[in-house]
């Protein structure tokens, strides 16, 4: 149990390349942390920092009170989960799990009261005595994360743990993630370029992009006011519509289209809109008119692509509605995102 | 081949039977020329049926040797071929296994030109660099010495480059997690890249020890005293007598002797061997 904190975090690679830079995150202590971001966005270099498997060229990194930034990645009091699991092929499961253990020292009845209790939480018993190869998937993403709880570290950390297995595994081992952390309670960092994945496991979420962080907060938090055009595509799901508008006294205009807009201000600004706030309207004077190009049915809903004034717009509309060639739309007011046009930060 | 055509099979197993029996018909002749008496090979025409003095053959030369060409008995020549593969098999995947890793875990400077310079010794085999290798080891006083027959072979880029690919395959995350499991460079190589290699060096073994055991020009060079005479070299002197005719019957049953530990190494050892060499999963 521990409170990991990260102070003006950066990482120069000898080359002069930048991987991230100004990192500032406290994570308290039984936090479940979640750093997401498209690929080379610089969150598993983070998190290996975290972790002890890259230098820290900036900054500190504290575990509990102690910097952490010279110490070696077994005396972090750290565990790790790979992305491919990296079990030791030529030992059993339960070798595999006591591994560790055995290298610290730990008194051969402590080990063996461990590894059964990590094999009862992660129901792994009946495998004990397997190499890694005789196992499926899932059963490995369990040994892999056992090896993590024997430890009883003060941190887990996960890099991309789940993208390995297939799309209906990955929603189980998600909740059991969860499950699991809620249980003992421990800090974790988890990494992840889902943002479903992100959303759902979270108690914090951090956006990064090219190195840096675009927004930190709860993921209900994020989804409603993202801080930037970059969150707002990236956070949510089907990606929000963003529209290059313009904003003119108290409106927003959009081609011939117009909205009302509570922010003053003249200029070029970018609209972002939901898809799922969007809704049909009728006899509106100022509603927007979205040409129809395809439809995505999903059962309960279906998605609906177009064009508004030659823009793409996707709209989630409920299936039992007529389409036309034409709809119209409407939102309100509280749905409608800025971002300055330019730096992509939120206006309002 | 998926299709099934007599025709075909027919052509595959005829070109493949013509190459068994190109192979083996020499080894064929040396098993029956063993087996009959000095004169039967001497007279024209060459037998092709076992004789009847294959006890007497093959217990002359394992029991006294042939006096007449000063070769000893084969028992004593056997076992210091059989030492010496022993020690160059086993010496070169140890010091190819310890650079191997020092090459590919380590950084350290000039790494890439280490690994080169092994490389490079590829193009440098024994028979190139033999006359200073004679001196260096003649002025070490290693002559008719098993360290003098087996320390100057040891040295092997081939196996080193093997490992090199061996631990290349090896993901990183396995070190990392080695590392956070409190696994330090010594014991990640003891209880991981070891056991890993496994069948990597069950397989090197066989083709080394063949190797070493195969060993002819070297050891005909550097021994010069009986007691360290090898068998493969020894061959070589039991064929080349003056003013007499060479005895094919015992030099043939020392052929057949030689070749037999090689053959037993392949056959106990197929079946790491060929996993070895196949398989990928790490």
């Amino acid at each position: 149990m521990a409170t990991i904190t990260l102070e003006n975090v950066g990482k120069t690679y000898p080359g002069g390349a930048a991987a991230v830079q100004g990192i500032n995150i406290a994570i308290q202590d039984g936090e479940f942390l979640v750093l997401v971001g498209p690929s080379g966005c610089g969150k598993s270099t983070l998190l290996r920092m975290v972790a002890g498997l890259e230098t820290i060229t900036e900054g500190t990194v504290r575990i509990g009170d102690r910097v952490v930034n010279q110490v070696e990645p077994a005396d972090r009091d750290i565990a790790m989960v790979f992305q491919n699991y990296a079990l030791y092929p030529h030992m059993s499961v339960r070798q595999n799990l006591a591994y560790g253990l055995k290298n610290r020292g730990t008194p051969a009845a402590e080990i063996t009261r461990r590894v059964d209790e990590a094999a009862d939480i992660l129901e792994i018993r009946p495998y004990l005595d397997r190499k890694p190869r005789a196992l499926s998937g899932g059963q490995r993403q369990r040994v892999a994360m056992g090896r993590a709880i024997v430890r009883e570290p003060a941190a887990f950390l996960f890099d991309e743990p789940l993208s390995n297995l297939d799309a209906k595994l990955r929603v189980t081992m998600r909740g059991e993630i969860r499950l699991l952390q809620r249980r003992l309670g421990t800090t974790s960092i988890y990494v992840t370029h889902d943002q479903m994945e992100a959303m759902t496991l979270a108690d914090r979420l951090v956006v990064l992009n090219g190195g840096r962080i675009e927004q930190i907060g709860a993921p209900l938090e994020v989804y409603r006011r993202p801080a930037s055009a970059f969150v707002a595509a990236f956070i949510g799901s089907p990606a929000m519509n963003l529209l290059n508008a313009t904003l003119d006294n108290g409106r927003l205009r959009i081609g011939s289209a117009s909205l009302p807009a509570d922010v003053a201000g003249s200029g070029a600004v970018t609209l972002g809109i939901r898809p799922e706030d969007l809704r049909r309207t009728a006899g509106r004077a100022d509603a927007l008119h979205m040409s129809v190009d395809y439809v995505e049915e999903l059962g309960a809903t279906r998605l609906v692509h177009g064009r508004l004034e030659g823009q793409k717009l996707v709209c989630t509309l409920s299936a039992d509605s007529t389409l036309g060639d034409m709809l119209a739309l409407e939102a309100d007011a509280g749905a409608l995102h800025l971002f300055d046009a330019g730096t992509g930060a939120r206006i309002n | 081949m998926v299709e099934d055509r007599p025709f075909l099979n027919f052509l595959a197993h005829a070109v493949l039977i013509l190459g068994v029996v190109v192979v083996a018909f020499p080894v064929y002749l040396a098993l029956i020329a063993s087996t009959h008496t000095a004169q039967a090979f001497s007279s024209g025409v060459i037998p092709l049926l076992p004789g009847a003095e294959m006890a007497n053959n093959y217990m002359t030369m394992l029991g006294t040797g042939m006096s007449s060409s000063g070769a000893p008995p084969l028992g004593g020549m056997m076992l210091n071929s059989l030492i010496m593969a022993l020690i160059i098999s086993l010496g070169k995947i140890v010091i190819s296994i310890t650079s191997a890793f020092a090459i590919v875990y380590f950084r350290f400077p000039f790494r890439n030109l280490a690994f080169w310079a092994i490389f490079v010794t590829l193009m440098l085999p024994v028979e190139v660099r033999i006359v200073p290798t004679f001196k260096v080891v003649a002025d070490l006083g290693m002559l008719n010495s098993y360290a003098g027959l087996s320390v100057p072979l040891i040295a092997s880029a081939t196996a080193t480059f093997l490992f090199r690919q061996v631990f290349l395959t090896i993901p990183d995350e396995m070190l990392e997690a080695a590392r956070i499991d409190g696994a330090g460079p010594m014991k990640f190589f003891r209880d991981i890249l070891i056991p890993l290699s496994r069948t990597n060096i069950a397989a090197l073994f066989v083709i080394l020890f063949i190797y070493g055991w195969n060993q002819y020009l070297w050891p005909l060079l550097i021994t010069t005293d009986d007691r360290f005479y090898t068998v493969v070299a020894g061959i070589k002197r039991m064929a080349e007598v003056a003013d007499a005719v060479p005895q094919w019957n015992f030099v043939m049953a020392a052929v057949m002797l030689a070749m037999l530990p090689p053959v037993l190494v392949v056959i106990f050892m197929q079946r790491l061997f060929v996993k070895g060499l196949t398989e990928t999963e790490k």
